[in-house]
């Protein structure tokens, strides 16, 4: 499909948002709350990747993780109102499921639910404000009044907790 | 844990964009030498997406399915350009470095806004038309450049031995670049030299592989990078010979801006 796409086949590109729009959209919403800026990312993503498909490479990660990276991205740009700030050939994801499949999806995005709500809170909102607020280090120490060694403990401990989720 | 202990919890913020200031440019001047933490990095990355792939909510609106479409439509694909990877045969030295960077980027530049053109021009004739032209002229600019038979000579002081070296040209403004390295040494089998623009924030950008010839020389012209990227410096490393999206191994050679 990639491929047929690099070739400028335009109806790969239906396919590929057919396959995929609801992910990138689920994180644009997520992250901006809006629903007409949800679109708006949306639109960014895909047209992105019909500009410049070989920003992804497929080597070095699954398209549907990159897509809901690069939502997550561009999302947290709009937020901030800020220019891009990442580049799509920047965004090199591994190990993740693809999970084109929306029934796959709904099992590991519970799965991956299940994990956070597992976490300690304070955990879980570092890694949550940091994720989906694009707030950095400094900024959830001065919200959540704690000590920045502590906050950046919580948000690796919290990406560990994750990749062990899914590595067993 | 395969990365360096100290910088572990700095690492997991980089990989989700929390890190900034001095700790993030201290980490990227780390992750530029350490292939460890870029492996790393790239699993933490991967275990944010967790997060972003949990993400549930509503289908978007019908209406953006066809908002793309149509835009995709209005849209057809500029032929992609590559890293230029072959390597050029003996006509650098007749005119010097400068100015044939110069002839190069500006060659470049004219071919740029050429495709730039093209998108815009309502008619395939038209496009035919002034693409011929514009070819013509790099063609004549070019012309005095890539003459066969010119003769390379390398000047160095008496006694010594030519060393390694490279010189980039970065015009930010259009993207262009251009690499001219000399007497590098032979690689191994299916590797190439691959440079990279060091930005002043933010990862490495692969900018162009290369293969010395015979006699050293190799080059890059214009590959593909980010509009405006802005370079510190620029550094090359050995990578397989497809190159590869981020440093994998120890920086051979880096530079600073001149």
């Amino acid at each position: 499909m990639v491929t047929a796409l690099k070739a400028g086949d335009q109806s790969a590109v239906a396919q590929l948002y057919d396959r995929y729009s609801s992910v990138v959209y689920a994180v644009a919403l997520r992250v901006l709350g809006d629903t007409g800026a949800a679109e708006d990312v949306l639109q960014e993503v895909f047209l992105q990747l019909w500009r410049n498909p070989a920003a992804f490479d497929a080597a070095r990660g699954t398209l549907g993780s990159w897509l809901a990276v690069i939502a997550r991205h561009r999302a947290i740009d709009f937020l901030r109102k800020r220019k891009p700030e990442t580049d799509l050939e920047d965004v090199i994801v591994s190990v993740s499921p693809d999970l084109a499949r929306e029934a796959d999806r709904s099992r590991a995005a519970e799965k991956v639910r299940g994990v956070i709500g597992a976490m300690p809170p304070p955990q879980r909102s570092a890694l949550e404000m940091a994720y989906f607020e694009g707030l950095s280090h400094s900024e959830i120490a001065g919200k959540t009044g704690e000590p920045l060694g502590t906050i950046k403990t919580r948000i690796r401990t919290g990406l560990m907790t994750l990749r062990k989720a899914f590595q067993t | 844990m395969s990365t360096h202990e100290q910088f572990a919890d700095d690492l997991a913020l980089y990989a989700v964009d929390a890190l900034t200031g001095e700790d993030r440019a201290a980490m990227e001047t780390h992750l530029a030498g350490c292939s460890a933490c870029r492996v790393e990095l790239e699993q933490l990355r991967g275990d944010g997406a967790l997060l972003a792939l949990s993400t549930l909510g509503p289908k978007p609106p019908q209406r953006a399915r066809q908002r793309l479409l149509d835009a995709v439509a209005k849209e057809p694909r500029v032929p992609a350009r590559v890293a230029q990877t072959e390597t050029r045969r003996s006509w650098w030295g007749v005119l010097g470095w400068a100015a044939t960077a110069a002839a190069i980027v500006f060659a470049a530049s004219l071919w740029k806004e050429n495709a730039a053109l093209k998108q815009t021009l309502a008619s395939a004739n038209a496009q035919a038309t002034q693409s011929a032209r514009e070819l013509e002229d790099i063609r004549r600019i070019a012309a005095p450049i890539i003459e066969p038979e010119a003769q390379v000579v390398t000047v160095v002081a008496l006694k010594a031995q030519p060393q390694p070296g490279g010189k980039a040209f970065y015009l930010r403004s259009r993207g262009s670049l251009v690499f001219l390295a000399t007497n590098m040494p032979p690689l191994p089998p299916n590797k190439a030299y691959e440079l990279w623009l060091i930005p002043k924030q933010g990862a490495a950008i692969a900018a162009g592989v290369f293969k010395p010839d015979a006699n050293g020389r190799g080059t890059v012209i214009n590959p593909p990078l980010p509009p405006g990227a802005e370079a510190k410096t620029f550094a090359i490393t050995v990578e397989n010979e497809a190159g590869s999206p981020v440093p994998t191994s120890p920086v051979v050679m880096i530079g600073a801006g001149e």
